[in-house]
């Protein structure tokens, strides 16, 4: 049973109110396409990703990036159970998609990187272990389902 | 992995930018460490880890002056780094996953300070830079 504080639960919401979560889950997955190149296996069908600025500018990235963090949003809604809120997402990504749950873990730190850039002081080592902790337990909870 | 020359040039125009301030970022990489990675903190008992600690700082400055070296001499990091290794093999043996974890607290200060510095190139450039000095100094370990 994953166990919050409301301390840790504030450093959460607080933060996730803040965020663009168009242009912020936009930069995560470019991102993680640019800086572990080795992750665009997933994603042969998004056209030109020959470059950072093709991958940055890529209009599929972006959509894709803003799916992937709204769902990420649904997890705090559901901090409590997280387990059930990525339940069918854990088995699609194991049975349809094919993903190594390793990339879960490669993006969670991607966007701990791109939080910290957009709120440089605010986001102090406190918050940084908060959402730590929250993109692992979600990495854990994506790939739970996996066999 | 290999450091391309544009990675080589990213990492050095980095490290000349961030400057002087690479040992207060070293301080801050470890301090948000042992925040988000508690389990790093059992390399350190001999230390007092509480906030502002004196030899948190110091060993900061260790950290950011062995980045520095590295970073000066980047078409030979294992040569650079070749007594950090030693040490860390012989007597240090800090498990390997904790390079990584360090890294990632680097690049998070790093973010934190200077946002317009980590474009998403030199974003990758400095990870790469990071897991290389990670793998120089584990090398030896077996």
């Amino acid at each position: 049973m994953v166990h919050w504080t409301a301390e840790e639960k504030q450093l959460i919401t607080g933060l996730w109110g803040k965020v663009n979560v168009e242009e912020c889950g936009a930069e995560a997955l470019a991102r993680l396409l640019i800086v572990y190149p080795w992750t665009q296996r997933f994603f042969d069908t998004f056209g030109n990703l020959s470059s950072p600025t093709a991958i940055v500018g890529n209009p599929k990235v972006r959509a894709h990036g803003k799916k992937v963090l709204t769902s990420f949003g649904e997890a705090i809604k559901n901090l409590d159970n997280l387990k059930g809120t990525y339940s069918k997402l854990s088995e699609l990504h194991c049975d349809k998609l094919h993903v190594d749950p390793e990339n879960f873990r490669l993006l969670g730190d991607i966007l701990i990187v791109v939080l910290a850039s957009h709120f440089t002081k605010d986001f102090t080592p406190a918050c940084q272990a908060v959402w730590q902790k929250l993109v692992g337990l979600v990495a854990h909870a994506l790939a739970r389902k996996y066999h | 992995m290999v450091l391309s020359p544009a990675d080589k040039s990213n990492v050095k125009a980095a490290f000349g930018k961030i400057g002087g301030q690479a040992e207060e970022y070293g301080a801050e990489a470890l301090e948000r460490m042992f925040v988000t990675y508690p389990q790093t903190k059992t390399y350190f008992p001999h230390f007092d880890l509480g906030k502002g600690s004196a030899q948190v700082k110091g060993h900061g400055k260790k950290v950011a002056a062995a980045l520095v070296e590295a970073a000066n001499h980047i078409d030979d990091i294992a040569g650079a780094l070749s007594k950090l290794s030693d040490l860390h093999a012989q007597k240090l043996r800090v498990d390997p996953v904790n390079f990584k974890l360090l890294g990632q607290c680097f690049l998070v200060v790093v973010a934190a300070h200077n946002p317009a510095l980590l474009t998403p190139e030199v974003h990758a450039s400095l990870d790469k830079f990071l897991c290389a000095v990670g793998t120089v100094l584990t090398a030896k370990y077996r």
